[in-house]
């Protein structure tokens, strides 16, 4: 196969006209993204499949590792990660002076700006050209590569999935599986267009094609960038898990490696290591392992003959300290496995780009607002039928429903929640408080309800006073967006209550 | 024993032949029942939209009303949930109050919970029966509650019914409260889903633990001109044992 060339950026660019899926505007309205996801049907199929797909797998992964004990092996995952998050400055100390002692230069970044100023100097003191890059949802975060790109540093995604959505200037929709979204033929399209290889559809030609140009990238690269899945306090240690032999490319042929990694990616000892592999693995892709997993402590020895001249590690806090009080500190107990994702029947229906952030599905819908304030999101916590089945499927336990409701608590305090809104709830709780006001409501709304609602031949009108009975078709204010697309049942002519009293002393 | 009803206000309002049914088999298999005329609502909508201090005084006259119940049931998993998962919470602080709302937690439950881990039905003893092939509607808040296949348990029991699972039982139908409202887009592509796997059961009847659920699947069925009849486990157990032949349902004979 020839090697093929790559075109310049910018045209590339120009060639595909479509708006980037993280440039959105404040605050984010996910309405029409949602509404324009939900009648696309191939990403409906895509996304359905391969999310109940992976939803399955995992289940059926933790089951016959853990059988009956699944539960207490999620129980013990999360008690890990918790404990460590509780007394996150020791370990954060302790990590930092095991990883000095192995050679690791440690940087410390407040926030996104200043890590990637970091990384660019970095980049800048070493001279480096061109960078190979390991799958990082960290790094999408702080929105590393195009800077890199801008400061002249050519800047390659070597995942195969996150490698398609750069040479198509897309942006990852699922936190494991970033092309989840696309298909082969658009595949095929941007290796045309921005490698100038012949159209093919054949997953095989592409992943050779690939695998060809990455080859070459690896060899020519002088700086090599990764994200990290865990850091082990005890010894200091980075440690990767990936599927394709990338990461390791990325952390050992360049002479220069910089990692970046959040703070809650710490977990006390190696022994700890073990379980977090065991849950990450089959949570993210129902595997019992990944089929790499990088242990990097500190750079290449005195004997060993390949590996990072340096290794840097950008420890980056960017919000997460504010997450650490103690209301929503266990979000940072999140691997990022993405199980919470493919459980999720909302993401299932308007697919990682609606959420508008880097992260998405219940965990995005939970950290988007707060590391980047709930004003700006405020769709975000509400668009979720708290069905909790995010929750059932986290293998670390954080209670994403009760996350939600907590921002929408927020919201509320915050007044981000309009006025309208908590003037209607304020006046219906108060109706609640008394049972005579509570049963005039109740009435009226009978009334009203069962006016508007029309009889056919499925239902059994007036005849059946104990059971909803007609339906309304296009109602008005509140139930508006409910007939927007199904029928709303008007209620029944008698309530319990009214029936219980006609009733007579029970016998 | 005597069994309190707890008639959550959709329950009151849209679905009152539910509730009945729930009296009617109740006093069959032996419990005293009572419906302690007080009560209103949990307070569910308001916590749930981060209300939480509306949501208070709510779970406050609830805890008030069934103070001296023996038991709670309750024909909705969400209401269950709500007392169960979140009452105790509402109340960090208030030591006595968080007690009251632990003890009300513990003896709440969900009609088809009650019915197994209770009550120990067999519905075989009783000689219930009724020849239809019914679908069963897993409402997602009973996941909370550690509410699983016991629904199900009851409907094998009954004589002459054939029982198709949905397909994907655990995917939520997209009621979410106001989210229904909020994001109608997302929701109707959600219960259009429900729909066609319910379709695909080729069931007449498909019983639902909620009324929540109820409300939009069956609207969701109405919109789309699926016949398919909805009923509360309580009202397809008590039309079972004959008990409801006086209130009929809507759609036809029962």
């Amino acid at each position: 196969m020839s090697q093929p060339q790559a075109v310049p950026a910018g045209a590339a660019r120009a060639a595909a006209s479509i708006e980037h899926p993280l440039d959105v505007a404040l605050p984010y309205d996910i309405r029409p993204r949602a509404a324009k996801a939900v009648r696309d049907i191939q990403l409906q199929q895509f996304v359905a499949n391969a999310t109940t797909v992976k939803d399955r797998g995992r289940r059926d992964a933790f089951r016959a590792a853990f059988g009956a004990r699944a539960d207490q092996v999620r129980e013990l995952a999360g008690r890990i990660k918790q404990h460590t998050l509780d007394h996150l400055d020791w370990y954060l100390d302790r990590f930092i002076s095991a990883a000095q002692a192995a050679g690791v230069t440690v940087h410390l970044a407040r926030d996104a700006a200043e890590a990637n100023r970091i990384c660019l100097r970095l980049a800048k003191d070493y001279g480096s050209k061109l960078c190979v890059k390991s799958k990082s949802m960290v790094t999408e975060e702080i929105g590393l590569v195009p800077e890199l790109q801008a400061a002249g540093v050519e800047t390659i995604e070597t995942d195969l999935g996150e490698f398609i959505i750069q040479l198509d200037h897309d942006a990852p929709s699922h936190i494991v599986t970033p092309m989840i979204h696309k298909d082969r033929a658009a595949v095929g399209r941007a290796f045309q267009r921005e490698l100038g290889v012949p159209y093919t559809e054949d997953p095989l030609t592409l992943a050779g094609i690939a695998r060809d140009y990455l080859r070459q990238k690896y060899r020519e690269a002088d700086l090599g960038i990764s994200g990290a899945n865990f850091l082990v306090a005890k010894t200091g240690s980075i440690v990767l898990c990936t599927n394709e032999g990338n990461g390791r490319f990325c952390t050992s042929a360049p002479p220069v490696q910089i990692a970046v990694a959040g703070i809650e990616k710490l977990i006390p000892r190696m022994e700890h290591l073990g379980v977090m592999l065991k849950v990450l693995a089959r949570s993210a892709t129902a595997q019992p392992l990944t089929c790499y997993t990088h242990i990097i402590t500190g750079p290449a020895r005195e004997r060993e003959r390949g590996g990072p001249q340096a290794v840097h590690l950008v420890l980056l806090d960017n919000g997460r300290s504010e997450i650490l009080r103690e209301e929503t500190r266990e979000l940072l107990r999140c691997i990022r496995c993405g199980a919470c994702l493919n459980a999720c029947p909302v993401y299932r229906k308007i697919g990682g780009h609606s959420y508008g952030s880097v992260y998405s599905g219940p965990i995005g819908a939970v950290i988007t607002p707060l590391l980047k304030g709930v004003a700006n999101y405020p769709d975000l916590p509400h668009a979720s039928s708290l069905c909790g089945a995010c929750y059932q499927a986290c293998p670390v336990k954080i209670d994403l429903p009760s996350q939600l409701i907590g921002l929408r608590q927020r919201m509320v305090r915050t007044r981000v929640t309009g006025w309208r809104e908590r003037l209607a709830f304020r006046a219906w709780a108060w109706s609640l408080r008394q049972t005579w006001s509570y049963r005039w409501m109740a009435k009226v709304q009978r009334w009203a309800l069962r006016r508007m609602a029309r009889h056919d031949g499925l239902s059994g009108g007036d005849s059946t006073p104990m059971t909803s009975s007609g339906w309304i078709q296009k109602g008005p204010g509140p139930i508006a967006g409910w007939t927007s697309q199904r029928d709303f049942p008007a209620p029944a002519a008698t309530s319990f209550r009214e029936w219980w009293e006609g009733r007579g002393p029970s016998s | 024993m005597k069994v309190s009803l707890f008639i959550t206000c959709l329950g009151d309002s849209f679905y009152p032949r539910a509730g009945i049914a729930a009296v009617r088999v109740l006093e069959r298999l032996g419990y005293k029942v009572d419906f302690p005329a007080e009560q209103t609502c949990c307070g569910q909508p308001m916590y749930n939209n981060g209300f939480r201090d509306e949501a208070r005084p709510l779970a406050r006259r609830m805890i008030e009303v069934f103070g001296p119940s023996e038991a709670v049931v309750t024909n909705s998993g969400s209401c269950a949930a709500m007392i169960r998962d979140y009452y105790p919470g509402l109340f960090e602080g208030e030591p006595a109050a968080q007690e009251r709302a632990r003890q009300l937690a513990a003896k709440t439950f969900e009609f088809a919970e009650f019915l197994v881990k209770v009550a120990r039905v067999d519905l075989r003893a009783v000689a219930a029966r009724r020849a239809e092939r019914v679908t069963y509607h897993y409402s997602c808040h009973l996941r909370g509650i550690g509410v699983t296949d016991e629904a199900e348990q009851v409907l094998r029991q009954i004589g002459g019914l054939e029982y198709v699972p949905l397909a994907m039982p655990e995917q939520c139908c997209g009621f979410g409260g106001t989210f229904a409202t909020k994001y109608p887009d997302i929701s109707g592509a959600m219960v259009r889903d429900k729909v066609g796997q319910i379709r695909a059961t080729g069931a007449s009847t498909c019983v639902s633990s909620d009324p929540g659920c109820t409300m939009n699947i069956s609207g969701a069925c109405h919109r789309a001109a699926a016949s398919v009849q909805f009923r509360s486990l309580a009202e397809i157990v008590a039309e079972s044992m004959g008990l409801m032949d006086d209130v009929p349902a809507a759609g036809g004979p029962s």
